[in-house]
């Protein structure tokens, strides 16, 4: 924790920590005016054009699944944003610390907004680089380092698989537009593609919802301020791999293969997630691994297509963010206000934070899925939507209690323990009451899980159904959202859910001590994650050895040896030979040029004498200025010629002070030689290919037509240079001027050091 | 015409690669002139050859008559030819700055940046 | 290189090539030449001076630092382009400007592509100027 509790009492942050407040309460506003035309079957969409030519535009829509997670994200920002001015009030960094996380709420809301596959990638990744920001915001410390690289690693990772698999998606589907693409689910599914575009999506939406195995990060990204673990890794950023694959769920659910990934890598998180959460000391990695859970919960439901689980999976994404924001923040009260988050410590501040207590046990009733909270509904529409799972129901039913009962325990231990149990250690701070302003999130939030429970038509309304719809096509699917549906199953899951779990909270530190013995025996995969760093590191300086080794000849023989092996390799392995070269119309005076230049260039690389060398690099100037002078380009010959002369002004000034050439023995390399005469005759070989191609003489046919008339000029190829393509010129000048001054300076240095 | 003009490209590109692996980076400059030579070449060949008619307009024509060289890779080898010496220039700059502090011309033994393992330069 | 013919002549050969580099240079749009082949032309009487007589005459010859004059030129050039903007077009449009119309003739031809190219003209002439200078006399 970066954050200096001494100098912050009374000091908040000027009204500049205002401004994202109101921007994504502003947001958040136009949001809800939209509402109304989502909820009545509308979608908004606004395109610009990025890059017409490969079918990139910007584009973005709103319906009802974007609506939805714009509301939470830009509405739960808001209170983050206002809580945060106080918790991080003195804050050193307080203002780049705003920057980030207002630059982070927006690349989310550009996400989620996208409606074009390359748009969503970029938004995609921006908001992988502002959560390393965010993580890493404490980077003074190793950890905090050593979590943000880790988040960047595994999200950024996932993200190229994503990207690779986006492209093969616009490919296949000739186009990048994501309405376009769900509107063609079926060409989609029964593509030879639909396997490799899956999982190379999917690798992106697991790492980045920090699916099992790639699970890992989540929990150390906890490392950042509690406000942006509140708001990144409960409500926004690792939402973004479930948002994703609940977008592509209507073009790309209903196989085997997508029920039986997500659903198993849903339940196993889950569980795996809940028991994890409950050996947690620390509150914040309790909340963190309750995370996990929910994550894994929606990315299972993500895997059905039955009204049920949609609605499931609609009503739970809501009442998840309102109450684990709420938690998180609640825990950062406690935090700011006790100086610690060991639950084996705190008790008692019931009496002393009677606002921050009533906000957290009304978002952790909620999360354990009393009547009347949201969470309830949301419970008894899992139960109902697992039931109608299509294979061995009973597995995951009792996969989902099972994690159901201990989210029970943990918010038993989060919210109950720190406020009405017993305190046996005195506490770092003497606690006391937070500012409103780190109240009204966790509260508002609070309430809202209380409010929907009670009436949960308007959440139908507005959010619930549009979701629904935008996952199954149409607007009546949805089931509805009520608190009493008579007895059934679900509400005897319910039940036996409660019992499970006030069990498992009073046995809690039993178990924890037992767990801790199995999971020191399971794999770690933080740990492994370290090995494999250090593998990659090994294998890195490995690779540098060998083909970095220091020396000059190594380097370039490796390049020349790439270029090679590339361009002779594809040459080979797609048959392009080009033809047999015809020379009927070649002439004598060319052949005689040519020789000229093959003996120059081959007495230049042979001879052991500077002179001969320097005579021989003349002989090819010459000839190749003979070729320019022979095939009409009179410019280009006088310009060659003259800079023959004035290089072999120079090279005479420098060879009177170098030594000879070959100090010891002649130069005679034959490995070389192969290398040189193999890329030589490549080059050659792409050279023939090109001139098989027709050429395209439209710029030049353009150039000649206008260079009177337009640019009042006779010689074209001058008219290019300083007219049509004068910028290009510009540049080119500005490269001889640098190279003229580096050159001065090289030398001028040179003088001082010798004779100061 | 290009045909054989490809060969002879061929022979300049092989021989700067054997320059440009040379020890003595004398040798290595060398190369560079052959190679930004081959370069040049190469941009004007792709642009097809014509024999005899430059890209000049008559006076009292508005466009060149008949059949003329192509003007754009001219003007692209024109500034590439004065670009090539300031690099060329600079190179040999370089190299003799380099000979002067090393006092040595093999880049073997130009270690200053990059030592070999175990300290030595 | 102490040959009294090769100082004398050499003074008026370089003469000479400067004043064939300004008509390179100026002929240069509507026949082979322009501000590259000028620059070059015109830096070779200079090499050529200075190979003669001395770098130290050949600078007291030339009066202004070598450096100076390619960036000059560089910054006459960009002026060139910038020009265009000012008359509302895009970056580097030549524009034109014909002095005495005739019937017949369009007139004396004053343009920024001409200031464009003495730009590209001073830029090579100075830049291999303050090489060349540099290096016959540091090496």
């Amino acid at each position: 924790m970066a954050r200096n509790i001494e100098t912050s009492e009374n000091r908040d942050n000027g009204l500049i920590g205002l401004i994202p407040v109101a921007l994504s309460a502003a947001l958040f506003a136009w949001l809800i005016t939209q509402a109304n035309t989502i909820a009545e079957g509308g979608a908004i969409r606004y395109v610009w054009d990025w890059v017409p030519s490969l079918g990139i535009s910007m584009s973005f829509m709103l319906d009802g699944l974007s609506l939805t997670f714009a509301l939470l994200i830009s509405g739960i920002g808001a209170m983050v944003f206002l809580y945060s001015r106080t918790y991080l009030a003195g804050q050193e960094h307080f203002n780049r610390f705003m920057f980030f996380l207002t630059s982070f709420m927006l690349a989310m809301l550009g996400l989620i907004l996208a409606d074009n596959l390359i748009t969503l990638f970029v938004f995609w990744e921006l908001t992988t680089i502002t959560s390393y920001l965010l993580i890493g915001f404490a980077h003074a410390t190793e950890k905090g380092r050593r979590s943000a690289l880790q988040a960047l690693f595994v999200t950024g990772a996932g993200a190229l698989a994503l990207l690779a698999g986006f492209i093969l998606l616009g490919t296949t589907m000739g186009s990048f537009e994501l309405s376009e693409i769900l509107a063609n689910g079926d060409a989609l599914r029964n593509h030879e593609l639909y396997v490799p575009i899956l999982i190379l999506i999917l690798a992106g939406a697991f790492t980045k919802s920090a699916q099992f195995p790639f699970h890992f990060w989540l929990p150390n990204a906890m490392a950042a301020p509690t406000p942006v673990s509140a708001f990144l890794h409960s409500a926004t950023m690792v939402k973004a791999g479930i948002y994703l694959m609940a977008r592509l769920h209507p073009a790309m659910s209903g196989t085997d293969i997508w029920f039986w990934t997500l659903t198993v890598a849903g339940a196993f998180t889950a569980v795996f997630a809940s028991v994890l959460a409950l050996r947690q000391i620390d509150l914040k990695q309790s909340l963190a691994y309750t995370t996990l859970m929910a994550l894994g919960t929606l990315t299972l439901f993500l895997g059905q297509d039955s009204a049920y689980a949609m609605t499931a999976f609609a009503t739970f994404l809501i009442v998840h963010s309102l109450y684990k924001a709420s938690l998180f923040l609640v825990v950062g009260c406690v935090d700011y206000s006790a100086g610690t988050r060991n639950a084996d410590i705190l008790g008692g501040l019931g009496r002393i934070m009677p606002v921050s207590a009533l906000a957290a046990a009304l978002a952790a009733l909620s999360m354990a899925g009393f009547p009347p909270f949201l969470g309830f509904i949301g419970k008894e529409l899992q139960y109902a939507g697992i039931l109608a799972i299509g294979s061995q129901p009973f597995v995951f039913t009792v996969a989902l209690l099972l994690s159901n009962a201990l989210m029970f325990a943990v918010a038993g231990i989060v919210a109950l323990r720190p406020f009405w149990g017993r305190r046996e250690v005195e506490l770092p701070r003497s606690p006391k009451e937070v500012p409103w302003t780190m109240l009204l999130g966790p509260v508002v939030l609070a309430c809202l899980g209380v409010f929907f429970g009670i009436h949960p038509d308007p959440l139908q309304f507005a959010l619930v159904d549009p979701l629904v719809a935008s996952l199954l096509g149409s607007i009546d699917e949805a089931k509805e959202l009520k608190l009493w549906a008579g007895v059934n199953m679900p509400l005897i899951l319910s039940i036996v859910t409660v019992t499970l779990g006030a069990a498992l909270y009073i046995g809690h530190r039993g178990l924890r001590a037992w767990l801790g013995r199995v999971v020191a025996a399971a794999p770690n995969f933080d740990r492994g994650w370290d090995r494999f760093l250090a593998g990659l590191k090994g294998f890195a300086a490995w690779q540098t050895r060998i083909i970095q080794p220091g020396i000059l000849r190594v380097y370039i023989g490796v390049t020349f040896a790439t270029a090679l092996v590339a361009i002779g390799g594809t040459i080979i392995a797609r048959n392009a030979w080009p033809g047999l070269p015809d020379f009927q119309d070649v002439t004598w005076p060319i052949i005689a040029i040519s020789l000229l230049i093959s003996v120059g260039a081959i007495m230049a690389a042979l001879t052991s004498s500077r002179v001969a060398a320097m005579a021989a690099l003349g002989v090819v100037g010459i000839g190749v200025a003979m070729v320019f002078i022979v095939f009409s380009a009179p410019d280009v010959a006088i310009t060659q010629l003259l800079v023959e002369t004035l290089v072999v002004v120079l090279v005479a000034v420098a060879l009177l002070r170098l030594p000879l050439l070959d100090q010891g023995g002649r130069d005679h390399r034959p490995a070389d030689a192969v290398l040189a005469l193999g890329v030589g005759g490549v080059f050659t070989l792409v050279l023939l290919a090109v001139l098989e191609t027709p050429i395209d003489l439209r710029l030049t046919e353009y150039f000649e037509v206008t260079s009177w008339p337009e640019a009042f000029g006779r010689n074209i190829v001058n008219v290019i240079l300083v007219d049509f393509r004068a910028l290009d010129t510009f540049g080119e000048i500005a490269v001889v001027v640098i190279a003229a001054l580096s050159a001065y300076a090289l030398l001028r240095t040179t003088s001082e050091r010798k004779d100061p | 015409m290009e045909a054989l003009l490809a060969l002879t490209i061929g022979v300049l590109v092989a021989t700067a690669v054997y320059l440009m692996l040379a020890r003595n980076i004398l040798r290595f400059i060398f190369g560079l002139v052959l190679f930004s030579n081959a370069a040049n070449l190469t941009i004007f060949v792709s642009g097809r050859v014509t024999v005899g008619a430059p890209p000049l307009i008559p006076v009292g024509a508005d466009a060149p008559v008949g059949d003329v060289a192509n003007a754009l890779p001219q003007a692209l080898v024109l500034t590439a030819i004065v670009i090539g010496f300031g690099l060329f220039a600079f190179a040999l700059v370089l190299m003799f700055r380099a000979y002067s502090s090393l006092g040595t011309l093999y880049s073997d033994e130009m270690r200053v940046a990059e030592p070999r393992e175990g300290g030595k330069t | 290189m102490n040959s009294i013919i090769l100082r004398v002549g050499t003074r008026y050969l370089a003469g000479i090539l400067v004043l064939f580099s300004l008509y390179m240079l100026i002929r240069g749009h509507n026949e082979p030449g322009g501000g590259f082949i000028g620059g070059l032309i015109g830096s070779t009487s200079f090499v050529l001076y200075a190979i003669a007589c001395g770098t130290a005459e050949a600078r007291a010859a030339l009066k202004i630092m070598p450096q100076n004059i390619a960036v000059a030129g560089l910054g006459i050039a960009l002026l060139a382009g910038i020009a265009a903007a000012l008359f509302g077009d895009a970056l580097f449009t030549g524009q034109w400007l014909f002095l005495n119309p005739t019937e017949d003739s369009k007139g004396l031809p004053i343009s920024t592509v001409l200031i464009f190219d003495i730009g590209v003209y001073l830029v090579v002439f100075g830049s291999i100027l303050s090489i060349v200078f540099a290096m016959e006399e540091e090496i």
